[in-house]
């Protein structure tokens, strides 16, 4: 099985948002990056316990530019074989998934996985672009899959429930809690993506569809009202008169 | 100007989310709402009262693929002429939107939490909802999907005309083996209400003391994400940065500590009741009203309180 798993960078959980520039730039000074978590806990383990099972080889994709490569070559360290980065600081969705599906197109491959989001935009966008683009079927929020022969059958999120799908390869898979089992690179793994192929590949000119012009932090929250323990009554009235939510 | 909204009308009722995007598109233009399946004429006519003024439905196909929802929305498009089109970014939204914004060469803003501004750009929630940004469009056409309980549905005008009409929806190439609904659950990300238990609650034995709350308060359950680590709920409770994220009216949380992972899926909720043995929780920063107390004896009060409050109301 031939296995692509689509990678992006991401602030670190903890990092704090500011913005720069009169408000128009994501202030990145200090902020430390790491692989999306979704995409490395869940689509690239689970490619690795699918190349485990079946064979095949698991293949990284990123869009990014040179700074991204120490968070290539820890996905790397964590098992997949080679890696390619597409050159190109992208601004859009658009742009990551037309880049990514006009490199895919050359591969070939059974089946695409990726994150459900990444973890600052949250925009869950570039799976569905890419498989538009591919014109593969797209099945989002996996939450497990099992691969027979050429059919998956997966279990995905669906609001209020869950809902068992089967499909024949290839597919677009973006991949949430459940998928797969997070692993650590150990030393080995560490020492082996210094030598793994990391190719790069020039980007193809995919349009930029949409821009941030501007960035705004909320208003910070007003002091907690602290209740008696005892006094029970008292919240209820609070969030009746008061915050007005029941 | 011509705005085209895709709602999903296969559930038993319309929910309150296809109202929000319905009053929303109002804002922006002429509403024409485009479904699928098999609802009822008068359950889709009632779209009306919240703004659109037609209402396409397809009998061809039910159910959410979202290859035929986006083929159907496409030709859609073009039937009515329009260049903007929006989605609830909910489950839904969030396969279909993307999908569509390819094959329309149409930019996808996704998040949104509002009407655009006068400039043309659209606010959208980022980073978790730990900031706002506000993006502007290059392409002619566009698609906005809209946070849910981003705007308060308004019932503005009377039953909409409902017109069948062939999305050229095509074949699925996904079967669909089983769905699970939890019955009488109220689903998460809809919920206006949510009561919500963390490790403090010590095991899976005592969660009688949130579903107790939650069904006197009518509320939907969710957890941190130990407690569905450990499984002492299932993953789909699980709220914050790697679970879902939700924006209720009242989320109480109850033996949390608010580690900033879990404030990420709850930090659009408008109102946040804290409950921590633990005055030092960071929960209590992003609370509006805090009762450091034990849990144990702190929410059968609350459950006694509020009916009390129910009665007398």
């Amino acid at each position: 099985m031939k296995i692509l798993v689509c990678i992006s960078k991401a602030p670190d959980t903890t990092t704090k948002i500011s913005f720069t520039d009169g408000d128009t730039k994501f202030d990145e000074s200090g902020v430390k990056y790491i692989v999306n978590p979704y995409d490395e806990w869940y689509a690239l383990v689970k490619g690795l316990e699918l190349k485990e099972a079946h064979g095949g080889t698991v293949t990284i994709v990123t869009v990014g530019t040179a700074e991204d490569e120490a968070t290539i070559r820890k996905a790397l360290a964590i098992g997949a074989d080679d890696a390619t980065r597409i050159d190109l600081k992208a601004e859009d969705a658009g742009q990551v998934a037309a880049e990514i599906a006009n490199f895919a197109k050359e591969g070939a491959y059974d089946l695409i996985l990726l994150g459900k989001e990444t973890i600052d935009y949250n925009g869950s966008k570039v799976g569905g672009m890419l498989a538009e683009h591919l014109d593969m079927p797209f099945i989002s929020l996996a939450e497990s899959m099992v691969v027979n022969g050429t059919t998956a059958t997966l279990d995905k999120e669906i609001i209020g429930g869950i809902q068992t799908v089967e499909a024949d390869l290839p597919l677009v898979v973006s991949c949430a809690k459940g998928m797969a089992e997070q692993r650590i690179p150990n030393m080995r793994g560490i020492m082996a993506a210094r030598t793994k192929p990391l190719n790069i590949v020039p980007a193809s000119g995919a349009a930029q569809q949409t821009s941030f012009e501007k960035y705004a932090l909320p208003a910070p929250k007003s002091a907690v009202k602290l209740i008696d323990p005892n006094n029970m009554d008292e919240l209820v009235q609070l969030l009746h008169n008061e915050a007005k939510v029941i | 100007m011509s705005v085209l909204v895709y709602i999903n009308s296969n559930g038993e009722k319309i929910a309150k989310s296809a109202f929000e995007v319905v009053t929303y598109a109002k804002k922006i233009g002429e509403v024409t709402v485009v479904t699928n399946g098999k609802a009822d004429e008068s359950k889709l006519a009632q779209l009306g009262k919240y703004g659109a003024s037609k209402v396409l439905v397809d009998r061809s196909f039910d159910g959410i693929d979202e290859q035929q929802i986006v083929r159907m929305m496409a030709t859609a498009a073009e039937k009515v002429g329009a260049n903007t089109i929006v989605f609830s970014d909910d489950l839904i939204g969030k396969a279909v939107a993307p999908r569509l914004s390819v094959k329309m060469n149409a930019g996808l803003v996704s998040g949104v939490n509002g009407i655009p501004n006068a400039d043309g750009t659209i606010p959208v929630n980022v980073f978790s909802g730990k900031a706002f940004g506000f993006v502007k469009v290059n392409t002619d056409k566009k698609i906005i999907s809209l946070l849910p309980n981003s705007i308060q549905p308004e019932e503005t005008g009377s039953d909409a005309a409902v017109e069948e009409f062939d999305g050229n929806a095509g074949e699925t190439r996904v079967k669909v083996k089983e769905t699970k609904l939890p019955e009488g659950d109220i689903p998460l990300p809809e919920a206006e209400l949510v009561v919500s238990g963390g490790r403090g609650l010590k095991g899976p034995e005592n969660w009688n003391l949130i579903l107790d709350l939650a069904k006197e308060l009518g509320a939907a359950t969710a957890c941190s994400r130990p407690v569905s680590d450990s499984d002492w709920r299932p993953h789909h409770e699980h709220v914050g940065q790697t679970g879902i994220a939700i924006r209720p009216n009242l989320y109480i949380a109850a033996g949390i500590s608010g580690a900033i992972q879990h404030l990420a899926g709850v930090n659009g909720s408008k109102t946040i009741v804290v409950i921590n043995t633990d005055p030092e929780a960071p929960f209590f920063k992003a609370a509006d009203y805090g009762v450091v107390g034990d849990a144990f004896e702190v929410l059968p009060r609350l459950t006694e309180a509020v009916k009390k409050f129910k009665a007398s109301n």
